[in-house]
């Protein structure tokens, strides 16, 4: 058969939502950063809520998601989405509020509103993603930074001693009573961005409902910050990362799924 | 079901050359071309277009977003 029999509009299986802008993205090669856009943009489409959605940016790598995503949105001082996302959800508690964070800027400097609008099980979701460093301002170590792993300020590998263990937010608020959905997903394969997709639906479904907080982690890489090519970047992080921050549902329906305890030590 | 083939259309242009879509291609489908783009990626494209099932495992993690997948039952 001719490649040009195959290439029919009739036959369209995927392509780019159309809720993504023309606007090319800022992310380095291979950067997770930019399959996470696309996947909160297809369910917005599919649920056809574009006109109903608010999106709050953060500082980071991802302080121009408002360039690249179609729809209303606002951009937060550094760590304070969660407090804006609130603001907003107050106001106009029928539209659907959601954040996007990086670790440094969710666990870090913004520990107390993301922990705080957990608790206060706001009507929210939060797309938290968690690469391990800051990766915006030239890779430093974050809160989320594993043992061992290095960075422009732990060169020789953070050492828990002097620098701290690494913090697992993610399992901390899966224990707070006011969020109702709290998971850890990746977008590294096929695989993983079928489920993380699921993931983000359910979390919107839930705030159509009103249960209280959806909280998505979605552990991603770094390449740049890392020093890795995007493939190597992504082996790293299943063999680094993931046995420090295990995928998988924490809290449905507002029940805890998992051992925690089990992973937070 | 019979067998499905697919095909592939890469926005050269917009391809960063990350090489991800070729790891995750089950048919062993794209390579990177030897020639660069305008922002001097290698981008990906099909080597063996007769491979391609149309599965879309290569669009769905393709950062960018710049593959659109077509499939037809051959
Ligand atoms: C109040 C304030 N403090 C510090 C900074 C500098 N700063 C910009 S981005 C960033 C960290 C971003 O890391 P993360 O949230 O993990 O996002 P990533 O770039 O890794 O996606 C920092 C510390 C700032 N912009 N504002
Ligand atoms: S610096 Fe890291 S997080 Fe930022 S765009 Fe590049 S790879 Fe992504
Ligand atoms: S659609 Fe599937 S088989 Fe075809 S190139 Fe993409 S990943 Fe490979
Ligand atoms: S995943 Fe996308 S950006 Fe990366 S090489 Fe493939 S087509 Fe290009
Ligand atoms: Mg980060």
């Amino acid at each position: 058969m001719d490649i040009k029999e195959i290439i029919k509009p009739e036959n369209l299986v995927h392509q780019r939502t159309s809720l993504m802008t023309d606007a090319t993205l800022s992310y380095c090669p291979g950067c997770g950063h930019g399959t996470v856009h696309h996947l909160v943009m297809e369910v917005v489409e599919e649920m056809e809520i574009q006109e109903q959605t608010i999106g709050i940016a953060p500082v980071g790598c991802s302080v121009l998601a408002y360039d690249f995503m179609d729809i209303d949105m606002s951009q937060a001082a550094h760590g304070r989405a969660p407090a804006v996302a609130t603001g907003i959800k107050r106001l106009w508690p029928d539209k659907f509020v959601f954040t996007y964070q990086g670790d440094g800027d969710l666990a870090a400097i913004g520990t107390a509103e993301t922990i705080h609008a957990c608790n206060r099980g706001e009507d929210i979701t939060i797309i938290f993603i968690n690469n391990g460093i800051y990766g915006m301002t030239g890779g430093q170590m974050a809160p989320t930074t594993l043992e061992g792993m290095k960075s422009s300020t732990s060169p020789y590998g953070r050492d828990l001693q002097s620098m701290g263990h690494p913090l697992k937010i993610t399992e901390l608020v899966a224990q707070l009573p006011g969020t109702n959905f709290v998971t850890r997903q990746a977008v590294h394969k096929p695989g993983n961005v079928r489920k993380t997709k699921k993931a983000i639906r359910k979390a919107f479904e839930v705030q159509r409902e009103k249960k209280g907080m959806s909280f998505i982690e979605i552990v991603s890489n770094c390449n740049s910050g890392w020093k890795m090519s995007p493939n190597e970047s992504n082996v790293w992080m299943e063999e680094h990362m993931f046995p420090s921050y295990p995928l998988g549902d924490m809290k449905v329906d507002g029940k805890i799924v998992k051992d925690l305890m089990k992973d937070l030590v | 079901m019979g067998k499905m083939r697919g095909a592939i259309v890469v926005d050269n242009e917009r391809c960063k050359g990350c090489e991800v879509c070729m790891v995750n291609c089950p048919a062993d489908t794209i390579a990177m071309a030897s020639e660069v783009n305008g922002k001097g990626y290698h981008y990906a494209y099909m080597e063996k277009p007769e491979t391609c099932t149309g599965c879309a495992n290569c669009s769905i993690v393709c950062p960018d977003g710049v593959i659109t997948v077509y499939r037809v039952k051959a």
